[in-house]
């Protein structure tokens, strides 16, 4: 009985190992014959990179970024706006290239036409989705330009960044969270979304509307539309605000925060985040509330 | 193949067209058709006669517009329209009527027509004539064959397969001879000897006067049609008509055809014979809470809410009007819009009618691929929409989509098929446009 | 007047539900289970109650405590997986039995999917086969009908009519020979036989079938390729032995082939999307299970040859497109 079990295993050992040994060699020289040759330095950049392939960079994915920086032998051009500074710096560090010191971006939602202030008048049903809504009218509220309240953006933001405030209707863009990949930028069929100057201390100054209708047709459907009279422009020193087809528009690149403007608007348009609160004295409104 | 049968409701279809006296003001929107919008040849300020020229389309597929009434022009600005958004329009405060020069008021009917066909063609772009089924396809491209291709029918949509819709069917009983008139005319432009009205089993009335009036119109017929909503759809139209199929992505040109609605053939029988350019036209207005529907003859610009005071005013239980019929037409958010070109009706539904019902899960039973006219398949083309996956959506041929809604009327959870899959195609459509740049 | 409601096109909806269906279906169940509650008497009450409300009660407790979502238990999809179920099992099955079925099918069949609208396999025939596997005895021990009675116990069992002939030639016999153990036909059309507590009764199963049919429940396609595959596969092995093999009139009535062909079969979540596809899977429901029934070990082949087709069906909606309108025509 023993031998008959010792042959058994014998001829099973023998045999399976043959047929290892053999797809061991096979695929040995598969590999080699297949072998792709690929610059070394792609894996050491995209060690450095966060891994999220969120697609901020502007390429399909953290591999085909680090593969382009290599390729082109430059960090110009190319950022990595979850990584930020200190990421593209270590790949510069690595590569023993320049890195250019980008300012840090944030999404800053361009309008405050909330149900408070801009009410709606009439009742819209049917799939929650703004890239069907914008397509179907101007939205319950009248406004074309305005947030509809759907929530494509906050679908699109891969890094939890965004969630709906239920009774504002409006998306939230919460500062700490927000790499300004841009994805809320895309998804939003109204545009409505720009990425600015994130500022020190995380604060900014903006328009919080886009809408181009004339000064009365806009206000006619929110409180707090920029009607295009003009009165920033004027009040500000540095030649930060523009006018133009009845908005006005505050570049972040000029922009000082002397928080100037804020106050001479009449409709409360433009927006201050995260400022201290202004001493009683000039009417301002309420801070937008900071998630 | 495919369709639905929702109930018909043809509450006005025994409802005499009656003439809209002309409102206080018009609204002209300068795009009441596709393609290129028209630019304004008036300002503010300018006095308009009835009939005449206001807009000027601009390049080849766009179309003329004209002044529905006599009056003081009181600006050009962006008013809501039925699309949803403020658009450029003509605000026009009227007077009486004095009509443009030209225009032949007599009531008679004028028979003879010896224009050839490109002299029909430039007639019918004179006078602003588009396609009155709803699609508003400027008319006179659609009188003239292209290069290369060859057209042996003209088929006349008289289908109206929408529920509560009856223009075109009042439009046939009071107007017949003008319509048959206006065929004769289309089929000159055409180069056509063959006509074939199309008109839905459910209008005997309408059959019979139209076939009556056809027996002494060389080459021309009446087809009766199964009632099957979208019969008047023009590819399911044009394959009971006469048999052939038009191919995905292509004209009823491609197959020898070419198609006009009923309503059209009586613009182009007023603009040929009458040189009266398009400024109105039959609209039904109807409801179940509605105390007088009925079809009205309505000067174009006309607001929707003088519509509805006229057909007993707006109901107190009202929950949403449409522009158009119930399954493919528009909900407004506003009732100060005008009546435009391509505004077949009006229709008031109750509160209770104006909401969907709840939706649940999708239970695979496969109505919505049954009725689908198209052949396509909603539960999947809704689905890819919904995850964005756009190149499959192109290859199940989600731009053949004609969104006719009977794969959501018909399904049994509820599910916002149409809404997904015009999502899909408006991301399809732009990959498409990107491609071919 | 209240604000105007603005949504997309059609503005108009059947008013049928997904609910409608499914009571629909229940319905055309009433005549099936009158004849069984009647041949198996209490035991078969017993049985469909309990599985109905431990499917209704698993789907309950799964929604409210593991997904935490919205509740569905009233849609009617829970108590049809219940009532199919029980009529899968034996009447003498023990009640703690059903209940392990009913997690099985509401648990592993349905939910672990995604709910409603999302499992590829019959959640019922899950239910059955898990406990055809775990409980081979007590799930072949198939109690013989009498006339309404509220025994529980000690129900006289015998085999059902397909494993009386498979049996019987097995074992050499000629089908002439075994025709005198097997009911007669008029008896096991009507249900006077035993079997499963849906199985028996071919004749209300037609019925309710006719029901669906009519009230466009379900279509034709399903049924007629499964039936019909069905009597052509049974058909053609008649005829080349038929001393072997039995009729295919015998097949259509015994068995759970009409429970199969017109409620397990045509079940829209599981079944695919086109009348093309349909058919397909249709017939080969119909051949699978006639090779379990003429060439494999079970005397029974439906809810095996359903579930194989079932994992096909993603294959058979994926090939089995419908006609294009416009397909461009190749030529050449």
């Amino acid at each position: 009985m023993n031998e008959i079990i010792n042959e058994i295993t014998l001829i099973s050992v023998v045999s399976l190992g043959a047929v290892g040994s053999m797809a061991a060699v096979i695929l040995y020289f598969v590999a080699q014959r297949f072998k792709v040759i690929e610059d070394p330095r792609i894996d050491v950049v995209a060690e450095l990179l966060p891994g999220a392939n969120c697609g901020g960079c502007g390429l399909a994915g953290c591999r085909a970024l680090a593969e382009a920086i290599v390729k082109a032998e430059s960090l110009e051009g190319m950022s990595c706006p979850p990584g930020g500074n200190d990421v593209m710096k270590a790949i510069a560090a690595a590569l023993g290239l320049e890195a250019a010191e980008l300012e840090p971006m944030i999404a800053v939602l361009r309008c405050a036409g909330s149900r408070e202030h801009a009410p709606p008048k009439v009742h819209y049903e049917g799939v929650m989705t703004c890239a069907f809504a914008h397509s179907l009218f101007c939205g319950e509220a009248g406004c074309p330009f305005g947030c509809l309240g759907c929530g494509d953006c906050v679908l699109a933001c891969d890094f939890d960044a965004m969630h709906m405030d239920s009774k504002t209707g409006l998306p939230v863009i919460l500062d700490d969270k927000c790499v300004a990949c841009g994805a809320c930028v895309k998804a939003c069929p109204r545009s409505i979304i720009e990425m600015r100057k994130k500022g020190k201390k995380s604060r900014r100054i903006y328009v919080s509307c886009i809408n181009r209708e004339k000064g009365g047709v806009a206000r006619k459907n929110c409180e707090v539309a920029c009607i295009g009279c003009g009165k920033c422009v004027k009040e500000c020193k540095f030649d930060a605000i523009t006018l133009e087809n009845n908005l006005a528009y505050i570049d972040f690149s000029k922009c000082t925060m002397c928080r100037k403007c804020p106050p001479v608007c009449p409709t409360n348009a433009i927006a201050e985040l995260n400022f201290p609160p202004r001493k009683p004295k000039a009417e301002t409104r309420e801070q937008p509330v900071e998630a | 193949m495919g369709g639905v049968h929702p109930p018909e409701n043809k509450i006005t279809a025994s409802r005499h067209i009656e003439e809209l006296p002309v409102p206080g003001t018009v609204t002209i929107p300068i795009s009441q058709h596709l393609g290129v919008p028209a630019s304004p040849v008036v300002a503010k300020g300018d006095r308009v006669l009835t009939g005449q020229l206001i807009a000027r389309g601009g390049g080849f597929i766009s179309a003329h517009i004209h002044s529905s009434v006599t009056g003081k022009v009181v600006k050009i600005d962006d008013m809501m329209d039925s699309s949803g958004y403020r658009r450029k329009s003509v605000v026009i405060q009227t007077e009486a009527d004095e009509w443009a020069e030209g225009i032949d008021l007599d009531a008679g009917i004028v028979r003879g027509c010896d224009l050839d066909g490109a002299a029909i063609v430039r007639k019918v772009n004179d006078m602003g004539i588009v396609g009155l089924g709803g699609a508003t396809f400027p008319s006179h491209v659609k009188l003239m064959v292209p290069k290369g291709k060859k057209a042996d029918y003209l088929i006349v949509n008289g289908v109206e397969c929408e529920p509560y819709l009856t223009a075109d069917h009042r439009l046939m009983l009071e107007k017949g001879e003008e319509i048959l008139v206006g065929i004769s005319i289309q089929m000159k432009a055409l180069g056509v000897e063959q006509a074939i009205i199309g008109i839905e089993s459910n209008k005997p009335d309408a059959i019979e006067v139209m076939g009556r009036l056809a027996a002494s119109h060389a080459g021309v017929r009446v087809e009766a049609l199964e009632v099957k909503y979208p019969q008047g759809a023009e590819k399911q139209l044009i394959k009971a008509a006469i048999g052939r199929e038009v191919p995905s992505g292509k004209l009823p040109i491609e197959v020898g055809c070419v198609v006009h609605n009923v309503g059209t053939a009586f613009a182009v029988y007023e603009a040929v014979q009458k040189n009266m350019p398009l400024i109105r036209r039959v609209v039904t207005v109807a409801g179940k809470s509605m105390n007088k529907p009925g079809n009205f003859m309505v000067r174009i610009g006309t607001p929707v809410s003088a519509l509805i005071e006229a057909a007993g005013g707006l109901p107190e239980d009202t929950g949403k009007v449409i522009n158009g019929g119930p399954m493919m037409g528009k909900a407004l958010n506003d009732l100060g819009v005008p009546v435009t070109k391509g505004t077949s009706g009006i229709l008031v539904f109750t509160e209770m009618e104006s909401h969907r019902k709840p939706v649940v899960a999708c239970i695979r039973c496969g109505r919505c691929t049954t009725v689908c006219p198209m052949g396509l398949e909603p539960y999947l083309l809704s689905a890819l929409s919904e995850k964005n996956r756009n190149e499959e959506c192109e290859q199940e041929r989600i731009m053949d989509c004609m969104e006719c809604g009977s794969c959501m009327y018909i399904c049994p959870s509820g599910r916002p098929l149409l809404d997904l899959m015009r999502v899909g195609k408006s991301r399809v459509g732009k990959i498409i446009r990107e491609r071919t740049h | 007047m209240s604000v105007l409601t603005v949504s997309g096109s059609p503005h108009l909806q059947t008013d049928q539900s997904v609910s409608k269906i499914m009571y629909g279906v229940v319905f055309s169940l009433i005549p099936a289970m009158l004849v069984s509650f009647y041949f198996f008497g209490l035991a078969a009450i017993l049985v469909t109650i309990t599985a109905v409300v431990a499917c209704m009660a698993f789907e309950f407790l799964i929604q409210k405590y593991l997904i935490r979502g919205p509740l569905t238990i009233f849609d009617g999809s829970a108590l049809i997986t219940g009532i199919l179920l029980a009529f899968n099992v034996p009447a003498s099955l023990p009640l703690w039995m059903v209940v392990v079925g009913s997690a099985a099918a509401i648990g592993m069949g349905k939910m672990t999917f995604g709910g409603l609208g999302k499992n590829p396999f019959n959640p019922a025939l899950v239910g059955r086969v898990f406990l055809m596997i775990s409980f081979p005895v007590e799930m072949t021990s198939w109690p013989l009908p009498s006339a309404f009675s509220t025994k529980l116990t000690d129900a006289v069992t015998g085999p059902t009519a397909l494993a009386i002939w498979k049996d019987g030639v097995g074992q050499g016999n000629t089908v002439d020979q075994v025709m005198a153990d097997l009911p007669e036909y008029a008896q096991l059309l009507i249900g006077n036989m035993g079997g499963s507590i849906g199985e028996i009764s071919a004749l209300a199963l037609l019925l309710g079938g006719v029901y669906m049919l009519v009230r466009k429940i379900i279509t034709w396609h399903i049924p007629v390729a499964y039936l019909g595959s069905v009597v052509v596969f049974a058909g053609v092995f008649w005829l080349i032995d038929p001393t072997y093999y039995i009729d295919p009139l015998f097949h259509l009535i015994s068995g759970g082939l009409m429970l199969g062909a017109l409620y397990m079969a045509t079940d829209m979540v599981t079944s695919p999307m086109s009348a093309r596809g349909q058919i397909v899977f249709g017939i080969g429901c119909g051949v699978v299970t006639m090779v379990i029934r003429l060439f494999g070990a079970y005397p029974e082949g439906v809810s095996f040859a359903i579930l194989i087709m079932n994992a096909f069906v993603p294959i058979i909606n994926k090939g089995m497109k419908p006609k294009r309108f416009g397909e461009e025509v190749k030529h050449g």
